[in-house]
């Protein structure tokens, strides 16, 4: 499918990836990626730095060529194409407005390659869509970071493309600016209709934006889904790691009913419901997130919908004003991650405390990796706030670009 | 203000406090003795030379301070070809240079960047030249081109050049001459300017469906605009006053003088002290306007 010229896309476009596989010198960005993003949909590909989904997003604008495989934007191969003949815009992720034009100039400059009919009205009332009519007259570095990515934003919506990609482009903004664009970027989405490929590593705004969600993860998509989806029966556990955070338990299923599984931890029977469990024999990994765990301070009266481990000892308490964090040190199961609303006022339980935890049985899940693999690669991904992992997605940052470039 | 476009990448100036400090104007006092002395003293010394008259019943070579405006006159009357050469083989050199040196300092600056080593091992070729004195280069491709040169005969055996043609003492020879002698000075402020450019923005024309060739024009040029602006002052001034390439004793012939050799001529050979001064005036004072005009279209201020 070509851009036709002096014409606008009529609507959003499918894109289908077919097999792509991306090699650079040296490595191997993405392996073997098969994808169908639906026409009208805001798709979000969230993964950690250096997991291939920059490389996907450029793989589809044109601006890296697949070592094999091939792209199809509504259902016509764009894969020998070039970035300006494909159907296509992108909001990077440095915005790379040209800096020698003013914002109104940014903004007309793809109607004006396209030949559209009244560059400059258009250019005007996409400005006026973010909001930033009355700057375009100014040069780009006269603009706030927020400013800047907006201008970034209508430069492509002007264009009506098929497929909307999105780099990452909230990534230099502060936390406010930031809610405040995901809900504008959202509501420009309901309003014209685009396809959105939206490329991120927060998964709070994958989560909150997005009506699709891909995790991905050394070049393969781990799990693809809605988010609530996602969130509540993660596959493997990257995704149960990365899309928040997840106690893990790793054990031998013990028995098997035909409504749930048995698994033995360390002597301890903890209950999955069947249809939450990927794999019903053999080592299973199981887990169940935080804020579906309680916490007692007695011990609580066995019931056979739920889940119970202890007694156990209270390490680590932090408040976190809506929320209470509890690390909880439990003989045999391992350490577990407790978040408690603070319905009372202040913590509960202080440090040394010993209490009980339980959950719903059809809280927990059963992952479909294989232990032995899980154990083999960190199963707990740090978050992203960590300083550790803050450190090490820096350095395979400058790793990927040290080798890109 | 001619020089304001070689800021290439002035920082955003802030607005320095304005205090009168005599220790700053201590400071800049050798600078502006200086100047004074070796600027602005024979520029006045020109001035009044190029309106001196001949001394009556005087030898050669004898004049007197007067107003004698005529000077300007005359020397347009007899050299008006001369001066126009002057401007039309610099700006031909200026542009076979310019067409020269752009993709030369791209493929250095942009696509080499991958490989620094090969980055450095260009850019020391580019400045090789400059350790052998400009005035041997340009006699070695005076015997280089020569009638008698390999190059020529075999030109001529190959029937690729016609048997009584010449190359030397042509204009094209002195063209050729000028544009080689300048080429590093064009090369350097387009290699610096296009070094910094980002390639981002060539991505992110492409995306918005501009074909290579748009992109050059639309976001290449203008960005390198800074480097254009310099490295074709940096050829043009000194192509327009250069008398080596066209001298009868270089790459010229007795049709291809230059300002330059004529102000030669009238200085050392002629005596003609206020007929050289006053071509020299109008040498310098049509650059100035024509650098003036140009800065100022190109509009290069406001690119940072």
């Amino acid at each position: 499918m070509r851009m036709p010229a002096g014409a606008f896309a009529e609507r959003g476009a499918d894109l289908e990836l077919v097999g792509i596989q991306k090699r650079f010198p040296g490595f191997t960005a993405i392996e073997n990626l098969d994808l169908t993003i639906p026409a009208g949909s805001f798709f979000a590909l969230l993964g950690p730095s250096g997991c291939g989904k920059t490389t996907t997003l450029r793989l589809v604008a044109g601006l890296e060529e697949p070592t094999a495989g091939r792209i199809l934007i509504g259902g016509a191969d764009v894969t020998g194409q070039k970035p300006h003949q494909r159907p296509v815009n992108t909001v990077f992720q440095s915005y790379a407005l040209f800096p020698h034009m003013s914002i109104i100039e940014n903004v007309a400059f793809g109607l004006r390659r396209r030949r559209i009919p009244d560059p400059s009205g258009k250019a005007h009332e996409a400005l006026r869509l973010v909001e930033l009519d009355h700057l375009a007259q100014r040069k780009p570095q006269q603009l706030s970071g927020g400013q800047q990515q907006r201008v970034a934003l209508a430069r492509a919506i002007v264009n009506r493309p098929a497929l909307l990609l999105l780099d990452e482009p909230l990534g230099a903004l502060d936390l406010k600016l930031r809610r405040q664009m995901q809900l504008e970027l959202k509501s420009i989405q309901e309003e014209v209709g685009l396809t959105f490929l939206h490329v991120t590593h927060d998964q709070e705004e994958a989560m909150t934006m997005a009506d699709t969600v891909a995790v991905m993860n050394k070049g393969r998509i781990e799990q693809l889904g809605a988010p609530e989806q996602l969130y509540e029966l993660p596959k493997t556990a990257f995704v149960a790691n990365f899309l928040g955070q997840s106690n893990l338990f790793t054990g031998q299923v013990a028995g098997t009913t035909s409504e749930a599984i048995s698994v033995d931890i360390n002597g301890q029977p903890i209950i999955v419901a069947l249809p939450r469990a990927h794999r019903h024999t053999g080592d299973v990994t199981i887990g169940v997130r935080p804020e579906k765990v309680s916490l007692h301070l007695d011990k609580p009266v066995t019931d056979a919908a739920r889940n119970l481990v202890g007694p156990g000892r209270v390490i680590d308490v932090s408040f976190s004003g809506v929320s209470t964090q509890y690390l909880v040190a439990v003989p045999g199961v391992g350490t577990m991650v407790v978040f408690a609303q603070n319905m009372a006022f202040g913590p509960v339980a202080q440090e040394g405390t010993e209490v009980w935890l339980s959950w719903n049985i059809e809280h927990g899940f059963g992952l479909e990796d294989d232990p032995a693999d899980v154990n083999a690669e960190a199963p707990k991904f740090p978050a992203d706030t960590d300083t550790r992992s803050i450190a090490a997605q820096k350095r395979d940052a400058l790793i990927s670009e040290l080798e890109e470039g | 203000m001619a020089f304001a476009a070689f800021a290439t990448q002035a920082a955003p100036v802030e607005a320095a406090p304005r205090r009168r400090s005599r220790m700053a104007l201590f400071l800049l006092l050798p600078g502006i003795l200086y100047l004074v002395l070796f600027f602005l003293t024979p520029l006045i010394s020109l001035l009044l030379t190029s309106l001196q008259a001949p001394r009556e019943f005087g030898d050669i070579g004898q004049y007197d301070y007067a107003f004698n405006w005529q000077n300007y006159v005359t020397v347009i009357d007899d050299y008006l070809p001369h001066i126009l050469r002057s401007f039309g083989y610099a700006l031909a050199a200026t542009v076979f240079a310019l067409l020269f040196s752009y993709p030369l300092a791209y493929f250095i600056g942009v696509k080499a960047r991958r490989w620094p080593l090969l980055q450095s091992l260009m850019l020391v070729l580019v400045i090789a030249p400059f350790f052998i004195s400009f005035l041997l280069r340009t006699l070695a491709w005076k015997q280089i081109l020569s009638d008698e040169s390999v190059v020529i005969t075999s030109l001529k055996a190959l029937s690729l050049l016609a048997p009584d043609a010449h190359f030397t003492g042509t204009p094209v020879a002195v063209i050729f001459g000028l544009t080689y002698n300048f080429i590093p000075f064009m090369t350097l402020p387009l290699y610096s300017a296009l070094e910094r450019l980002d390639t981002r923005y060539l991505e992110a024309g492409s995306d918005l469906y501009a074909g290579p060739f748009t992109v050059f024009r639309k976001v290449t040029v203008p960005l390198s605009m800074p480097g254009i602006v310099a490295g074709t002052l940096l050829t043009f001034i000194p192509a327009a006053g250069d008398y080596i390439n066209a001298s009868r004793d270089f790459l010229g012939g007795p049709d291809t003088q230059m300002m330059g050799n004529v102000i030669e001529a009238n200085f050392l050979v002629l005596l003609n002290y206020p007929a050289a001064a006053a071509l020299s005036i109008i040498l310098m004072a049509v650059i100035l306007i024509m650098v003036s005009i140009y800065v100022k279209r190109s509009g290069t201020e406001d690119l940072l």
